[in-house]
């Protein structure tokens, strides 16, 4: 094949792409290169020169251009005279690449020593230790004895806060630049450089706040050395003490796969707990990122205000009690209110939860819903991203569309992925009512007014109406991810059945890379809606309830009922993590299991169901087992075990036919490598020896007959005055995040942003404290002004304490 | 400021303490100086002046008259080989920009920090116009709508006077729009470095004139496909193109007429040492050392023998002086024979009381401060070799350290990602292999070598507090 180049490396032949690097083409062999800059996921720099390789060519004529054949008939190879670096040297035809000659290992011992000059050889009480390249290939090429005096090193003071989360040991940095590069290359954030130069050459943050990224963890992963180390793990546990526990990410709807590191420590009250998370590699759901949310965001789990007895009321008092006590009051009032239970659930709970849930609910006759403001997954199981969707295939071709969404704070893996197939090539539209970093990327950016986003897409279905709808009808694959900035949820439903309108007129879905994907609020949004619940009315209960089983949700702390009103509502059990507002007002608290604790699968805003594992002592009950407890108290027969549910749940849930646990664990080898021996190679993110998950195909995959959904675009919004719109932020106060410490300085407080112009009509100044007042709130928090907020616009985050409007509408601000 | 030197080559002044040269001495050659022709034309960086000596007449007779081929062609018939240190012919660079790729940058390499080195700067300062006209034949035989001069930073002053000969060159019509009524425009920006040696590497000279840290980049891509803003763009030294408003008026043919068959052209050497005249010195190509530096630069001040010649500065391998050396042609092929390399041209003159452990102790500390930091073996090692050098030069090393110098110098050598850090390890390498008994005398173990005091020693430096005694290395690192 002409595409393809054979090659010999210490012997061995191999044939890869052409344009392939020497190292991964050893790679390929098993034939591990040393390196400490080179990364695969990076572009190559050629630095640290680790990886010198006697480098062989075939000989050309110089006029001709034809290959010169020796006596024996064969290409004749002359080596270069000089060694090259595997990392930045392509293959080619021919080529012979020796790794394992003398003269290469000298070199290699010779560029380990140099590294070692200045090396502050603090193994011992180094985070990397363990798991450090460096290290690892000392070990391999490492002098025994220094021939450096001790004295003559370069000192440097130690522990460099580079921001709350990362911090510098700018003694071990090796000057690989494989963290500068990172935040350059593929997050965007240009918040590194090098400083100085020589043996002064250091590492600096260049943004303030320092380190201002939000997938700044990863770089401790892809460090060579120790050099770099998280706020959150500097000092807590040596890798080799602990054990790894696969796991999903359970913080949005991206489902970055994890592993989460656990240890048993007296500390901790002989309990197994969590020290640190870790990507786990998934090319086609996160490759070997995740972002400090979910780095950082495991805390909740092991909080000291976790629920671990049931609680029941008594003389007006929530007073602990046994679980068979708690179970069979919860039981019999449940039963008793028949028609009259409302249940209700949150997205944050598995699939096994959900379904047996409304297992349950439904068996006593009474309805379940799922607590969301965000509507549109009938359409994505009509026409989501069909099997086998990558986005890290898409590049030229493919057009994406980003509606209603600011993916880096929604779903920030997302963002950098689709911020890569922008710049491969693929057509990126960005449509939103402001600005955000997803406009970086794009080719086209469609700015509407709040109101205006199913008029925006429909408007894009009229044939020649943009460039941009014109890019999108025509490419060959497209894709549209939606959010719900601005829109409650009849609103982001009408969003979606005009997205999936614009798919099914341009013949984008029912294939791989083309189709509908939802910017769920929650990790398991798209796996509730496919376990039948419904989304809850405007209001948090029906009509007519008589008693309520509220589960991970808490419509009382989100402000959208009282305690008053959910208790006048008859009979409350909550299954909670922890004492919420809304468990404050039950009859029967039963506290349950966090995602670290039990088995379970998410299904992802790609619909790929993937599964997470049992990892920590476990609090609490599973909810699927507590659902389990209280139906069979009930009379009803469902399974308590997670793997049978998956089995129902394949019986019964048609694009879920077939599934089963074995499947969710299959697993291929991934390229490229990462997390094997090497570490040098691809960094400390874990090898997927656990399960890459299993895609569950679209009603258009299955055969059913797709049609376009019949919408109006709405009328526009009257425009006085202000609009108020609530935006997401990733970093908030939501109940399992805030518990997060370590993330605390990068939690706003409230605030509402302004554009220059409205804050100075209405003589605000950036700082001042404002009150504002929109559909029925009435807040006071700090206005911000920086340009952002579009003019007439006033943004306001969600979850960071005071109650948003559920959607963009008229507001008044004043001063005071 | 550079001294004048008498077209006649002879020595003025105090009597030359040395004997005279053992060859006979070649018969004066009366040379046109083409580069520096400022010190024949008083006046010559002001532009009428330079007009009414003909200047621009080759850059418009080129933009009306001749494709950007043509003027290739006849600059690499010219033979003209790049002066900034490397030799490579200047015309076969320009025939590399990658085809049907625009736009395309001229960048003139104005940065001029090897040690030693002060050519450019004299250009610069006195014959502005005839570089400038060099830089805007280059670009039109580029294909360049925009070139930048890239000077060291310590040239501030001179940007500020550059600054305003470019004005003047807009008004006058000789930049701007549609020169002379063609299809052709041309504008020049000066640009400043900060303070960085590496800069004066092409790649790293990119890196900054893009505003970035001065790095060099990795090779290929050469700049002649991807440069500037990852554009084709040539690169060229000062000199070089300053020698090109004189091939386009006069002809290759006569150009070839001076210098040597291989190193065609006049060169500016940058003498300076042991001698009694430094400065900048124009000859043709292939003239000897002896006669640069008896003849034109007096000789040895304190009539004492030359020890050893540097001859591109810092960079420099370290020749070891001899009747053969002083003989040789300094031409590119003739002093690679002696194994060293033409470079720059700045022609240092050591006389026997240099002591090369102190010689490359400086060279060392220069190469450690100017290293980027961006390989290992440059960043680390020329660190170390400072330190061994300082120890050795403190008498507070053995002749083992010495021998760990050699090693670590051979550890450098051939494992770099630009020439910086195989430059520095040359001084070091030819000052063991010729003079090793210099850098044993200052070790403890060292016998009979003659370690004497150099005169050339700054007051103070033998004079450093007493050094830390040199410990067996710790078993623990």
């Amino acid at each position: 094949m002409a595409d393809n180049v054979t090659l010999t490396i210490d012997g061995a032949r191999v044939t890869v792409p052409k344009g392939t690097l020497i190292v991964d083409a050893a790679k390929r062999l098993g034939n591990d290169i040393p390196v400490f800059c080179y990364h695969p996921k990076l572009q190559p720099v050629g630095m640290c020169r680790m990886c010198l390789v006697e480098v062989g060519r075939v000989q050309r004529d110089r006029a001709s251009g034809q290959v010169i054949v020796d006596e024996n008939g064969q290409p004749r190879v002359v080596m270069a005279p000089k060694l090259e670096t595997a990392c930045t040297t392509p293959v080619e035809e021919g080529m012979v690449v020796i790794g394992a000659s003398g003269r290469v290992k000298e070199a290699r011992d010779d560029i380990l020593e140099f590294l070692l000059t200045s090396h502050p050889l603090d193994c011992p009480v180094c985070d990397k230790g363990g798991e450090c390249p460096l290290q690892n290939l000392t070990i391999a090429h490492g002098p025994g004895q220094s021939r450096f005096i001790f004295e003559e090193k370069f000192r440097l003071a130690k522990q460099l806060p580079l921001g709350e989360l990362i911090y510098l040991d700018r003694e071990r940095c090796i000057q690989c630049a494989r963290c500068i590069r990172f935040q350059n290359d593929i997050v965007d954030d240009r918040v590194l450089s090098f400083y100085e130069r020589g043996r002064h050459l250091e590492i600096i943050t260049c943004s303030e706040p320092g380190f201002d990224s939000k997938f700044s963890g990863n770089t401790t992963d892809i460090c060579p050395v120790g050099a770099l180390t998280t706020t959150d793990f500097r000092f807590e546990a040596r890798p080799w003490e602990m054990n790894m526990a696969a796991s999903i990410c359970p913080h949005c709807p991206v489902g970055c796969n994890l592993t989460l590191n656990t240890r048993r420590e007296a500390r901790s009250g002989g309990q197994m707990v969590i020290k640190r998370v870790m990507p786990r590699q998934n090319e086609q759901v996160n490759e070997i990122w995740v972002c400090d949310k979910g780095r950082f965001g495991h805390h909740y789990a092991s909080s000291s205000d976790r629920l671990t007895r049931p609680l029941v009321r008594r003389d007006g008092k929530l007073l602990e009690a046994a679980w068979e006590e708690a179970l069979e009051l919860a039981a019999g009032q449940l039963k008793a209110a028949g028609a009259g239970l409302a249940g209700l659930a949150g997205g944050r709970l598995s699939n096994e939860d959900l379904y047996n849930f409304r297992q349950v609910v439904t068996g006593l006759g009474g309805s379940a819903a799922l607590n969301t403001r965000m509507g549109g997954a009938e359409q994505t199981q009509q026409v989501g991203v069909g099997l086998g969707t990558n986005f890290a295939e898409m590049g030229p071709g493919t057009a994406i569309l980003v509606v209603a969404s600011d993916l880096e704070e929604e779903a920030p893996i997302w963002w950098l992925r689709v911020k890569q197939a922008a710049e491969r090539g693929a057509t990126l539209i960005v449509a939103n009512g402001r600005p955000t970093k997803t406009d970086r990327a794009a080719r086209y950016v469609i700015r509407y007014a709040y109101g205006q986003e199913v008029a925006t897409v429909l408007g894009m279905l009229v044939t020649g109406s943009s460039e941009a709808a014109e890019a999108l009808a025509r490419a060959e694959n497209s894709v549209i991810l939606f959010g719900r900035e601005g829109l409650d949820f009849a609103g982001s439903t009408a969003l979606a059945q005009a997205c999936a309108n614009l798919l099914i007129a341009t013949n984008h879905y029912g294939r791989p890379n083309n189709g509908l994907v939802g910017v769920w609020p929650d990790a398991n949004t798209q796996g509730a809606w496919d376990m039948g619940l419904p989304a809850r009315g405007q209001a948090v209960l029906p009509v007519g309830a008589t008693a309520s089983w509220i589960v991970a949700a808490d419509p009382v702390g989100d402000g959208e009922i009282s305690a008053e009103a959910l208790r006048a509502a008859g009979f409350v059990v909550v299954q909670e993590l922890f004492l919420t507002p809304t468990a404050q007002a039950a009859d029967v608290v039963l506290p349950a299991a966090s995602w670290v604790e039990r088995e379970g699968t998410f299904t992802n805003g790609e619909r790929r169901v993937q599964r997470f594992y049992p990892a920590i002592t476990m609090k609490g009950r599973p909810d699927f087992q507590i659902a389990a407890e209280i139906g069979a108290r009930a009379g009803l027969s469902v399974s308590s075990h997670a793997a049978q549910i998956m089995l129902a749940i394949a019986e019964n849930v048609p694009a879920y036919a077939g599934l089963t646990y074995q499947k969710l664990t299959e697993v291929v080898k991934q390229w490229p490598e990462v997390g094997g021996r090497d570490l040098y190679y691809g960094g400390a993110s874990y090898t997927n020896r656990q399960g890459l998950g299993v895609q569950v195909p679209s009603a258009a995959e299955r055969g059913a007959d797709i049609t376009a959904g019949k919408l109006a675009a709405p009328p526009p919004p009257a425009r006085n005055g202000l609009t108020l719109v609530p935006v997401t932020v990733l970093y908030d106060r939501s109940t399992t995040f805030v518990r997060s410490q370590v993330m605390h300085p990068y939690v706003p407080r409230p605030y509402v942003e302004l554009n220059t112009a409205d804050a100075a009509r209405l003589d605000i100044q950036d700082g001042d404290t404002v009150t504002v007042e929109a559909a029925g709130v009435r807040v006071t928090l700090t206005a911000r002004v920086d340009g952002r907020a579009p003019e007439g616009v006033a943004l306001m985050p969600a979850d960071l304490g005071p109650a948003v409007p559920a959607v963009a509408g008229p507001a008044t601000i004043q001063k005071g | 400021m550079p001294a004048d030197e008498t077209a006649a080559g002879l020595p003025m002044g105090s009597q030359p303490a040395t004997p005279p040269p053992a060859a006979p001495e070649p018969a004066p050659v009366k040379y046109e100086r083409l580069l520096l022709r400022h010190r024949d034309i008083p006046d010559l960086h002001r532009l009428e002046v330079y007009r009414q000596h003909g200047g621009y007449q080759a850059f418009k007779q080129v933009v009306t008259t001749l494709t950007p081929k043509q003027v290739i062609d006849e600059v690499r018939a010219s033979g003209l080989r790049g002066r900034g240190g490397a030799g490579f012919p200047t015309g076969v660079k320009w025939s590399f920009l990658t085809k049907d790729s625009y736009p395309r940058y001229l960048v003139a390499n104005s940065d001029e920090s090897e040690p030693g080195t002060f050519k450019d700067r004299e250009i610069l300062e006195r014959n502005p116009h005839q570089f400038l006209e060099g830089v805007m034949i280059a670009a039109y035989a580029a294909e360049a709508h925009l070139a930048y001069n890239y000077m060291r930073g310590e040239f501030w002053d001179i940007a500020l006077r550059l600054d305003a000969v470019l004005d003047e060159l807009r008004q006058a019509g000789l930049l701007g729009q549609n020169l002379f009524g063609t299809s052709y425009s041309l504008d020049i920006h000066n640009h400043l470095g900060a303070g960085a040696y590496i800069c004066g590497e092409e790649s790293a000279l990119l890196e900054s004139l893009e505003g970035k840290l001065g790095q060099p980049r990795l090779k290929p891509p050469f700049p002649a496909d991807k440069g500037l803003y990852q554009k084709p763009t040539v690169v060229n030294n000062t000199e070089t193109l300053t020698n090109v408003p004189m091939i386009m008026a006069r002809g290759a043919a006569w150009y070839k007429t001076i210098g040597t068959e291989k190193s065609p052209g006049p060169k500016i050497f940058c003498l300076s040492g042991h001698v009694k005249r430094p400065g900048n010195y124009e000859l043709p190509l292939g003239t000897t050392f002896r006669h640069l530096i008896y003849d034109l630069g007096g000789g040895v001040p304190s009539g004492k023998p030359v020890k050893a010649i540097l001859t591109a500065g810092a960079s420099s391998t370290v020749l070891a002086s001899s009747d053969e050396l002083l003989d040789t042609p300094m031409d590119y092929e003739s002093v690679a024979a002696r194994g060293g390399a033409l470079g720059s041209a700045s022609i240092i003159v050591l006389d026997e009381s240099v002591d090369l452990a102190w010689l490359t102790l400086k060279t060392s500390r220069f190469f450690k401060h100017e290293s980027c930091g961006k390989c290992t073996p440059c960043r680390e090692g020329t660190y170390w070799m400072l330190n061994i050098l300082e120890r050795v030069n403190k008498g507070n090393a053995d002749k083992a350290d010495v021998d760990l110098l050699q090693t670590v110098a051979l550890q450098i050598q051939g494992k770099c990602l630009c020439p910086l850090g195989e430059f520095s390890v040359t001084p070091v390498l030819s000052g063991l292999q010729k003079f090793r008994a210099d850098f044993d005398g200052h070790t403890r173990d060292g016998k009979g070598a003659p370690a004497k005091p150099s005169a050339a020693r700054p007051a103070g430096t033998a004079a450093r507090p007493a050094a830390r005694k040199a410990e067996p290395t710790p078993a623990g690192d």
